[in-house]
């Protein structure tokens, strides 16, 4: 697995796994923050991966601007037929999708593993 | 004899803010609403839902009623509130100076049209017991929303 360097505060750090692309993101996904991930999100579709994997196993809290940061990249992956997977996330922040009804509109998934066969 | 009836004060927890219209500044305010959550008795489940309808409300003051971030002043007042028929719970109280709208035109978006943005008005009423949003005298709006500790709706 090749890591790449640290890329911000959010980002703990992207992996490339045979063709896909891990992105783990850390704290807070918020109004505040959410503008840098999307453009981080941007640039990583930009380059094709076949999945591109979401970590969110250590995204304390999310508010509607980190989901629409996500859904925006759903459409975007979706443009390329790239899946988009939702890797671990914490209840509180699935509690957010779920009120939004975006549960069933994303996947969601446990583990790395059922993430890069999703 | 006289019977002396001991008299019982209700303290009732009162925290108010007053933030410049940034998204920095939410972080700070949506703690202190999430720990007054927690010591008025709401679950930790809750108080995160409670810290999230008021981080929602801050977003869009910032977005819709000042157009994006600026130097223009946002009060939060949230505090304890003990019912007449003893319901318990909290309330948060959100005054800002920006565009003023009707009320009634404040309504979430349809979930089944998805797209990034305007789930905020929706999660807010969705958590939230009561939630009520009026135009104030002196220009701006104040929301005002409500959580029990056991379900009024």
């Amino acid at each position: 697995m090749a890591k790449a360097n640290k890329i911000s505060s959010m980002v703990e750090s992207i992996d490339r796994v045979d063709g896909n692309m891990i992105i783990r993101l850390k704290g807070d996904v918020t109004l505040q923050r959410s503008p840098e991930l999307r453009g981080q999100l941007a640039k990583l579709l930009d380059e094709k991966p076949d999945r591109l994997v979401i970590d969110l196993s250590r995204v304390n809290y999310m508010d509607s601007s980190g989901v629409a940061t996500l859904v925006e990249a759903l459409q975007r992956a979706r443009k390329t037929k790239t899946p988009l997977p939702l890797l671990s996330m914490t209840s509180r922040v699935k509690s957010v999708f779920e009120i939004a009804r975006l549960d069933t509109i994303f996947s969601i998934v446990d583990s790395e593993a059922e993430a890069l066969k999703t | 004899m006289s019977e002396q009836k001991a008299k019982t004060r209700q303290v009732s927890r009162r925290v108010k803010f007053l933030i410049l219209a940034d998204p920095s500044a939410l972080g700070p305010v949506r703690a202190a609403v999430e720990k007054l959550a927690e010591e008025i008795g709401f679950s930790e489940a809750d108080g995160g839902g409670i810290a999230l309808a008021h981080d929602e409300a801050l977003a869009n003051v910032i977005k819709h009623g000042y157009g994006g971030s600026c130097a223009k002043p946002i009060e939060i007042l949230m505090q304890e509130i003990h019912e007449a028929n003893e319901q318990k719970g909290i309330e948060v109280v959100i005054r800002d100076q920006g565009r003023q709208v009707d009320p009634e035109v404040i309504q979430g978006r349809d979930l089944d049209d998805v797209r990034p943005g305007g789930l905020g008005t929706h999660i807010i009423r969705h958590i939230m017991d009561e939630v009520h949003y009026e135009k104030a005298s002196k220009g701006g709006m104040r929301l005002r929303m409500r959580k029990y500790l056991s379900k009024k709706k």
